[in-house]
């Protein structure tokens, strides 16, 4: 069953390409087909449960093409069958279509990617940041952000005993 | 300001709003279970919807994650979720040895199976306790907690932390199990079951529990599976996806125990589930300690990967070697230039580790799949058309843990 | 005796104790202290097993925990502050009436511990007075308690009965830890810049 959806996805979307790594099966979608893949994955196929949505900045990664790689893991949980659904975002156009109409349970996923990242979900409806402050203008997991921050977390007044 | 945003919000019943005013809820109170901010709109006690405020904790553990090893590391996830330190160890390395192709020893895997059953009740004794707490049942509470300094004290014998253990290594474990921890946790399981039906006991024909939980909260199934609910919370609802069962890792395989399951879906269930969960845990924990295999519980000293125990270290000269070579910035770990997931059934839930190795002994990515991020989302579905009351005790239920969610 | 004493030649029962007035305000001060368990992460299960029953912080005068900050002369700050939390921390101390302690519980509260990283506060005391850190990630409930009792003999030490001492800072200046470091200006480049609205990069 496996490979008859493998393949039938390669067939449906033209520029898809599969590998497996220690048993883990995944895929990698060109961003205009993100949605319409994991539509049919998840009508066609039984993928009900989006286990998680994440990034990951290939800046200074060996031979990585595009700057982003967007993943989405998902999972049936008839058959616990797990597939990770890849796409590659170069730096120029950050946008991919919002799953939240598939899966509800993409709306903090996404909105978490875009904190850290600042990769932009249309049509989600709520894109806010949800970890950081509101006034935060970096993307702190972006690989060209450093560990310790660049000042921000020590921004602030201080309380002394003769003014509290 | 969140608080803007709560006040735009298009509601069912806009036109007149002057009945309607707005709570802050947190992110200071202690029935938040530390650090969560919700704010709320309320039509006298009823809560019409909620807006959860999160962030308040997040300390950066993914960006850290991008610079430690691959040993390094699990002190963070120690702080993850912390009412259960281990659970998490335990699911961090085995997201590194799958990413690394490394087989553990059958008694590493079995100590791992007990240790992560433990973290398991030990989770759950906070987790019920706590609700127990929020809905009145100080008692219960401090039964809790009376067996989790039981269960603190059989980490420190094993690790010599009681609290945060750093427990696992890759390839193995820091300890091997003593003639005395295993004494421990056999008396552990004589004496919990008591306390267990005692606690039972408590809250099984309490009124007041009961009327507090029953029908307030519910998930349906269709609801559970599409919000990506997972472990406790899902199978409270029907859900009967336990990753123990249905992609069994480590060596839950050999182990007979049931996976309990309610249809209900509301805050009663999610505890009964709980309290089901640590009867069976402790059928594992006494099946693992029954028929615990001998042997080394780090892999061999030629493979490379598990760091040597000390006497080793001082004793041989491969000990040596491969002690210096482990710890010495990139002559460790041949790592892949992969990406892997792996998830194992935390006591919250599914808690997986997306790995992206680039050849260097630290991840390049280090994602941590949180469960209670993904059931706080769930939490204003699970309270709109609740009184304001309710809102502890569906809190509870859910087991938010605020280091896990932020991260 | 000193000059213009007077010489007492009254014989005290045995339940009668001689004191100065102030160290008899001093003394219900330590033995009645309200702590406001400021719990973040990990070191408030700590704290929590600090109040259950095995460790009981009762047997010392300060088990009253009362969450709400107008109640309390103690904070108890637990566990990490990020910078999303810290304007929170310094809300509810300066709500919290005089007179009043803080105690920075573990190595995150104290000095940000293991999280050096862009988003946690190394260290609650460059924002706000702090009057004893306790070290350990986390501090066993041992050393919570611990740290009380050396607060408690602070207390007892320091104090007078009109209290007078906590209206003025001139006079805490000797128990002030307050680390005076330089504010990190706004501006670009600091990822901090004008508060921006809506939703976009």
């Amino acid at each position: 069953m496996n490979d008859a959806m493998i393949s039938t996805l390669e067939q449906r979307f033209a520029g898809t390409s599969s590998s497996e790594f220690r048993g883990q099966m995944r895929v990698v979608l060109r961003r205009e087909h993100v949605f319409a893949a994991l539509m049919w994955l998840k009508d066609a196929q039984g993928f009900d449960l989006l286990v998680d949505v994440t990034c990951v900045d290939y800046l200074n990664y060996r031979g990585a093409a595009d700057r982003f790689g967007v993943v989405y893991l998902i999972a049936n949980t008839e058959t616990s069958q797990r597939l990770t659904v890849r796409v590659f975002l170069g730096e120029d156009d950050l946008t991919l279509p919002s799953v939240v109409s598939l899966w509800k349970g993409a709306d903090w996923l996404e909105r978490e990617v875009y904190d850290m990242f600042g990769i932009i979900f249309t049509n989600h409806g709520d894109l806010r940041r949800i970890l950081m402050p509101d006034e935060f203008t970096a993307f702190p997991l972006r690989k060209d952000y450093p560990l310790q921050g660049r000042g921000e977390r020590h921004n602030f007044p201080v309380l002394s005993r003769d003014r509290s | 300001m969140p608080l803007a945003v709560a006040d735009n919000r298009d509601l069912a019943h806009d036109e007149s709003q002057d009945f309607v005013w707005t709570l802050n809820f947190g992110p200071q109170h202690p029935a938040t279970h530390t650090t969560l901010r919700i704010v709320m709109k309320l039509e006298g006690e009823r809560v019409i919807d909620a807006m959860p405020d999160i962030g308040y904790l997040h300390s950066g553990f993914e960006k850290i994650g991008e610079h430690l090893d691959y040993n390094q590391y699990v002190t963070v996830t120690d702080r993850m979720n912390y009412i259960s330190p281990l659970a998490n160890n335990i699911a961090w390395h085995g997201a590194v040895e799958k990413l690394l192709g490394i087989e553990v020893t059958a008694r590493c895997k079995y100590t791992r199976v007990i240790l992560a059953e433990l973290a398991r009740i030990s989770d759950h004794l906070v987790c019920n306790g706590a609700m127990g707490l929020d809905t009145g049942a100080f008692t219960f509470f401090l039964y809790a907690f009376n067996q989790r300094e039981v269960l603190y004290d059989i980490f420190e014998t094993l690790c010599g932390a009681r609290f945060t253990n750093s427990y696992t290594r890759v390839g193995g474990a820091s300890q091997d199990f003593t003639p005395l921890v295993i004494e421990k946790i056999r008396a552990f399981l004589r004496n919990f079951p008591k306390t267990l039906d005692d606690m039972d006991r408590l809250l099984k024909r309490n009124r007041i529990f009961h009327d507090r939980t029953k029908g307030v909260g519910i998930l349906t199934r269709e609801e559970a599976t599409g919000r990506s609910c997972t472990g406790p919370v899902a199978r409270a609802s029907g859900v009967t996806r336990d990753l123990r069962k249905d992609e069994p890792y480590l060596a839950y395989a050999d182990f007979d125990f049931q996976v309990p399951c309610m249809k209900t879906g509301d805050c009663f269930a999610r505890y009964w589930v709980r309290m089901e969960e640590m009867r069976e845990s402790l059928k594992i924990v006494a099946q693992a300690l029954d028929n615990l295999p001998g042997g080394p519980i780090n892999v061999g000293i030629d493979e490379r990967t598990a760091l040597p125990d000390k006497r080793q270290v001082y004793q041989t000269i491969e000990g040596l070697i491969s002690h210096f070579e482990l710890t010495m910035t990139n002559r460790g770990f041949t790592v892949p230039c992969e990406e892997t997931y792996a998830a194992t059934e935390a006591p919250n839930g599914e808690l997986g580790f997306y790995l992206v190795g680039d050849g260097s002994d630290r991840a390049y990515r280090a994602r941590c799949r949180p469960p209670s991020f993904v059931h706080f989302a769930v939490f204003p579905h699970l309270i709109r058309g609740h009184t304001l009351s309710d809102v502890v005790a569906v809190l509870g239920s859910l087991n938010i843990i605020a280091a896990e969610l932020d991260r | 005796m000193a000059k213009g004493g007077v010489r007492v030649a009254v014989e005290l029962p045995e339940n009668v104790v001689v004191s100065k007035l102030d160290q008899l305000a001093s003394w219900c001060r330590k033995n009645s202290l309200w702590p406001m368990p400021f719990a973040t992460a990990c070191c408030g299960i700590e704290l929590m097993a600090t109040g259950a029953s095995k460790h009981d912080l009762a047997r010392f005068g300060a088990e009253v925990f009362r969450f709400s900050p107008r109640q309390c002369d103690l904070m108890i700050v637990a566990g990490r502050v990020v910078m999303k939390m810290l304007p929170v921390l310094q809300r509810i101390w300066s709500q919290m009436p005089e007179p009043k302690w803080c105690i920075s519980m573990g190595a995150c509260a104290s000095t940000g511990g293991i999280f050096d990283t862009y988003c946690v506060v190394q260290g609650i005391d460059r924002f706000i007075p702090v009057d004893m850190y306790v070290p350990g990630c986390p501090p066993r409930p041992e050393q919570l308690i611990q740290s009380i009792i050396d607060l408690q003999d602070i207390i007892q030490r320091e104090g007078t009965v009109t209290g007078e001492e906590f209206s003025t800072a001139q006079r805490q200046m000797t128990k002030r830890a307050l680390m005076e470091l330089p504010v990190i200006q706004q501006g670009p480049g600091t990822g901090f810049a004008v508060p921006r609205s809506g939703v976009g990069v």
